[in-house]
């Protein structure tokens, strides 16, 4: 499954950054029924990390109500070069990650 | 005088309907896109918010793929998509000599999978179908359209415009109706846009996923109550190439994103 994840290569120390990602995923709720009655069982991701060089700075928990493709975007502070880990963490084994580099001058 | 007057009034009453039976000048064609709210649009603009990329990325690594019993990938014939790729779509469906009628660009793709990959045919709306045609179709981004241009085509154009102006299901109502005589209304709130299929396969946020132009006119047609057409079916591939056509000019978004 493909991401795609969106943050600045080359930042001034100590500037606020925006981070956003994007990622495949149905987001199946759980309450939906097929036309012969049978319940859609949930498929959904429940739990977003990013972490940078090591220390988490973002974690968010998902629900059934987040559409598919879920969309996060938030915020850090440029510390020093390096890497942002993303990981995606779901229903039915699911598990993605995703990397970006930053440089820091 | 006044005589004169009322039938100049009458000339230019019996001339009105022929005007409104006439389609959108060309200079007032406007996509999709101008019909939509800011947040929309800004989620079309910004390919890291655009979930439509997440396909295009997806075929960009179909494209390379190995399959079907020729063991060969699309790339292997096409080579860089970004060059060989680059404004087909803004063509199709084109004219199928060996066929000898129209080919949607998602049947060019099962054709090709048929014939050059010895590989079984995607099923329309399937992620891979969706995917390949998106990464295809992303290729001629801005560039605009000139589908129907093949004078072998010239029947099924036609075809496609009877069809685009026959009334049909319980509502009774033709395409023309709403997208040529009632843009920039609104229904339910929507607005009735000009039905110019700009961007697809597009990202409908009502659907969640990508979707292709049949997809969207088949549900346009159990919105008027009618029997929707079955996937790749002539009068389905006629109503795609009349509605490309009569969105000459107008540049190529895919992916788009709409509501």
């Amino acid at each position: 499954m493909s991401a795609l994840i969106n943050v600045p290569a080359k930042v001034r120390r100590g500037d606020v950054i925006e981070i956003r990602t994007l990622t495949s995923h149905i987001m199946e709720t759980g309450f939906r029924h097929t036309v012969d009655g049978k319940l859609v069982p949930r498929d959904i991701i429940t739990s977003f990390t990013c972490r940078y060089n090591g220390a988490e700075i973002f974690r968010a928990d998902l629900f059934p109500a987040i559409a598919a493709n879920p969309y996060l975007s938030f915020f850090t502070v440029a510390k020093e070069s390096g890497k942002f880990e993303f990981e995606w963490i779901g229903d039915n084994g699911y598990s993605s990650t995703a990397s970006a580099s930053i440089i820091v001058e | 005088m006044s005589v004169w007057r009322a039938i100049a009034a009458a000339a230019l009453f019996a001339a009105a309907p022929a005007l409104l039976a006439g389609e959108i000048p060309p200079d007032a064609h406007r996509s999709g896109y101008s019909f939509m709210g800011p947040d929309t649009r800004a989620m079309q603009d910004d390919d890291t918010a655009n979930p439509g990329m997440l396909f295009v990325l997806d075929g960009e690594a179909l494209w390379g793929k190995k399959t079907g019993n020729a063991e060969k990938a699309c790339a292997d014939c096409h080579g860089d998509a970004r060059t060989s790729m680059n404004g087909v779509a803004a063509r199709y469906p084109a004219f199928d000599k060996p066929l000898g009628r129209p080919v949607t660009l998602d049947q060019r793709i099962n054709l090709c999978r048929a014939n050059h990959q010895l590989a079984t045919p995607l099923p329309y709306e399937s992620r891979d179908l969706l995917a390949l045609s998106a990464f295809v179709a992303h290729q001629s981004r801005g560039i605009p359209i000139t589908a129907g241009d093949d004078p072998n085509l010239k029947p099924f154009v036609d075809q496609g415009r009877n069809l685009f102006m026959q009334r049909e299901g319980q509502l009774n109502l033709a395409c023309t109706n709403c997208h040529d005589d009632n843009f920039d209304k609104r229904l339910a709130g929507a607005p009735v846009t000009q039905g110019q299929p700009t961007g697809y396969p597009l990202y409908r946020l009502e659907w969640q996923t990508l979707g292709s132009l049949e997809r969207r006119l088949r549900s346009c047609m159990s919105g008027v109550r009618a029997q929707a057409y079955d996937y790749g079916s002539p009068e389905l591939v006629a109503l795609e190439l009349y509605l490309m056509s009569r969105a000459r000019g107008l540049p190529v978004e895919t992916p788009a994103v709409r509501p």
